[in-house]
C-alpha cells in the first residue's frame, strides 16, 4: 500500500484551516495546564473531595472496562463472523451509546434500571436490590457508554485480519478453542488494547449517564468528572487539578495508541 | 460540479447571516438569570411584565443560584440575577457586578418531599433517618443544600443521603419518579411538581427562613430594562402572582 503522506501538496487554504483547526483544539487544553494550580497541587492531591473521586473514577473505569470486554469481545466475534439476519441492524444498536446524548443514555437507563424500572422494579421486588445511587450504576452507567468502542474496534481488527493463519491452523488439526486462542487472539490482539484502552478513557471520563442514573455521592457515586462539575462552584482548585489529571490520562492513552485507533492491524 | 458551488454558496451565507454574535439586546430585552425554584413563578412574572411593557422581551434562564452566580462573575452577558440566598448574591457583589443594591422579593420554606400518600408516614426531618429510607438532598453548594444542612442542624438530625444533587428541582424529580422515598425540597417545588409529590412541613423552630434577593447587574446589556424588570417584581402586581406557586411575597 503506497504511503499516502508522500503525495503532490494539498490544495490552497488547506493546511491554514488545519491550523486553524490545531489551534481550535490546543488552545482550551494549554490554557487548563497554564492555569493549573501547580503551587497548590500538592495539598489538593490530599483533599477528600480529590483522593474520594480519583479511587472512584479509577474503581469504576476498571469495573466498566472489564464488563465491556467481558461482553463487548464475544459481540465483536459475532458481529465480524457470523452472519443472521438483522445483523445489520444489531450492529447498528451497539455502536448507539457511542452517539447517544450520554444524559440521554442515563434516562434510558433509569428507565430500565430505576426502582421502577422495567427491569428494576422486578428486581427489586425479588432481589431488593437497586441499582441507582450505587457504585454498581456508576459501572454500569460507564460500561453502557463505552463498551462501543470497544466493540468496533474489536470488530474491525477481526475483519481486517488474515484468516489464513486460521484455516491453516484448523487443517493442522486445532480444535476451535486452541485456533482462537493461539491464533486468532494474538492476532488481533493490537485491537482488542486499543479497544480496552478507548472504552476505559471514555469511562473514566462519562458524567452524564452517571449523574442521571448513579446519582451524586462523595466516595460512593461522585466519579472525577461530577466532582469537577460540582468543584467550579465552589472549590475552583480542586476542580482544576481534576480537570488537568483526566486531561493527562486522556492524552497518555490517545499518545500510547498511537493511530492504532484509526483501525490500522 | 456546477449545479452544487450556488448551493454551498447559499448555505454558507445562511449560516453567516445566522452568527452575527452579540450586536446588542434586540428591541427591548431583559436577560435575567434565576434560581431553579423560581421558575414557575418567574415565567409568570415574565409574561406580565411584557404586557406591561410595549416592546420588551424577558429572555429566562434557570439553574442553581450558584452555577449563575458563577457564570455573572465569569463575564455572562446578563441584566439581572435573582438568587435564593444571599450568599450566592453576596458573591455576585464581591466582585463589584451588582447594580444598586439587592432587594428581597419573595419567600419560600424546606418542606420534606414525599410519595404521594406519605407511604413511610414521615413526620419530621428525625423520621429521614429510617435505615431503609432512600433520602435524597441538594449538593450544599447549592442554595437548597445550604438551607438543608442548616435544618438538619437545628433539629439535631444527621443524614446519610443516597445522592446530592445539583439543583433543588432535580431532587423533587427523584422523589417524584420514585427512584428517592424522600427529599428535601421548597415549598414551591412540591406545588410546581404537582401530584407526583407531597409536602410534609418542617415546623419552627427546625425551620429556616428562605428569601430570595434580586438585583440589576452592573454590566448589564440593557441597563433600563434591568431597572425596569427589578422595579416590576416587586411591585403589586408581580408579587401577588407569587402565592399560587407556593411562594410567599412580600406583605402588602
Amino acid at each position: 500500500m503506497s504511503d499516502p503522506t508522500a503525495t503532490s501538496p494539498p490544495p490552497a487554504g488547506v493546511r491554514p484551516l488545519a491550523v486553524v483547526a490545531i489551534a481550535f483544539l490546543v488552545v482550551p487544553l494549554l490554557a487548563l495546564g497554564l492555569r493549573t494550580p501547580w503551587s497548590t497541587a500538592a495539598t489538593l492531591v490530599t483533599d477528600p473531595v480529590v483522593t474520594q473521586a480519583l479511587r472512584l473514577s479509577l474503581t469504576t473505569s476498571v469495573w466498566a472496562l472489564a464488563v465491556a470486554t467481558v461482553l463487548g469481545l464475544p459481540l465483536a466475534w459475532v458481529l465480524a463472523r457470523v452472519s443472521f439476519r438483522g445483523r445489520r441492524l444489531v450492529r447498528a444498536l451497539a455502536v448507539l451509546p457511542m452517539v447517544l446524548p450520554p444524559v440521554v443514555g442515563g434516562v434510558a437507563l433509569l428507565l430500565a434500571f430505576g426502582r421502577r424500572g422495567l427491569l428494576g422494579a422486578p428486581l427489586e421486588a425479588v432481589t431488593g436490590v437497586t441499582l441507582p445511587f450505587t457504585t454498581a450504576g456508576v459501572v454500569m452507567a460507564e460500561a453502557f457508554v463505552a463498551m462501543p468502542f470497544l466493540v468496533i474496534t474489536v470488530e474491525s481488527g477481526l475483519r481486517s485480519m488474515d484468516h489464513r493463519y486460521e484455516e491453516a491452523a484448523a487443517t493442522l488439526g486445532a480444535g476451535r478453542w486452541t485456533v482462537l486462542t493461539r491464533v486468532t487472539l494474538p492476532l488481533v490482539a493490537p485491537s482488542v488494547a486499543a479497544g480496552m484502552a478507548l472504552a476505559w478513557a471514555r469511562a473514566l471520563g462519562e458524567f452524564g449517564a452517571t449523574i442521571t442514573f448513579a446519582g451524586n455521592l462523595p466516595g460512593e457515586t461522585q466519579t472525577m468528572p461530577l466532582a469537577v462539575y460540582l468543584a467550579v462552584e465552589s472549590n475552583r482548585e480542586a476542580a482544576h487539578l481534576l480537570s488537568f489529571i483526566l486531561l493527562a490520562v486522556s492524552v497518555a492513552v490517545l499518545v500510547r495508541l498511537r493511530d492504532r485507533y484509526l483501525g490500522q492491524p | 460540479m456546477t449545479v452544487r458551488r450556488p448551493v454551498i454558496a447559499v448555505v454558507l451565507v445562511l449560516a453567516l447571516a445566522g452568527c452575527t454574535g452579540r450586536d446588542g439586546p434586540a428591541e427591548d430585552e431583559v436577560t435575567v438569570l434565576a434560581a431553579a425554584s423560581l421558575t414557575d413563578a418567574l415565567t409568570e412574572v415574565a409574561a406580565a411584565y411584557e404586557d406591561a411593557t410595549p416592546g420588551a422581551r424577558v429572555r429566562l434562564a434557570f439553574d442553581g443560584s450558584q452555577r449563575l452566580a458563577s457564570q455573572v462573575i465569569g463575564g455572562a452577558p446578563a441584566d439581572v440575577f435573582a438568587s435564593a440566598d444571599a450568599e450566592q448574591m453576596g458573591r455576585v457583589l464581591d466582585a463589584g457586578l451588582v447594580e444598586g443594591a439587592p432587594a428581597p422579593f419573595a419567600y419560600n420554606q424546606l418542606v420534606i418531599a414525599v410519595a404521594p400518600g406519605n407511604p413511610h408516614d414521615i413526620d419530621e426531618v428525625a423520621d429521614l433517618r429510617e435505615p431503609d429510607m432512600a433520602v435524597v438532598l441538594a449538593a450544599e453548594e447549592v442554595p437548597a443544600g445550604a438551607y438543608t444542612a442548616q435544618v438538619l442542624a437545628q433539629a439535631g438530625v444527621e443524614l446519610r443521603p443516597q445522592s446530592r444533587e445539583t439543583n433543588v428541582r432535580a431532587v423533587a424529580a427523584r422523589v417524584a419518579m420514585g427512584e428517592a422515598d424522600a427529599g428535601i425540597v421548597y415549598h414551591s417545588d412540591v406545588v410546581a411538581t404537582g401530584d407526583e409529590i407531597e409536602g410534609v412541613d418542617i415546623p419552627p423552630p427546625d425551620n429556616v427562613p428562605v428569601s430570595y434577593v434580586i438585583a440589576a447587574l452592573h454590566d448589564a446589556p440593557n441597563p433600563q430594562g434591568a431597572a425596569a424588570f427589578v422595579d416590576f417584581v416587586q411591585s403589586r402586581a408581580a408579587q401577588q402572582l407569587f402565592p399560587p406557586h407556593g411562594l410567599r411575597a412580600t406583605v402588602w
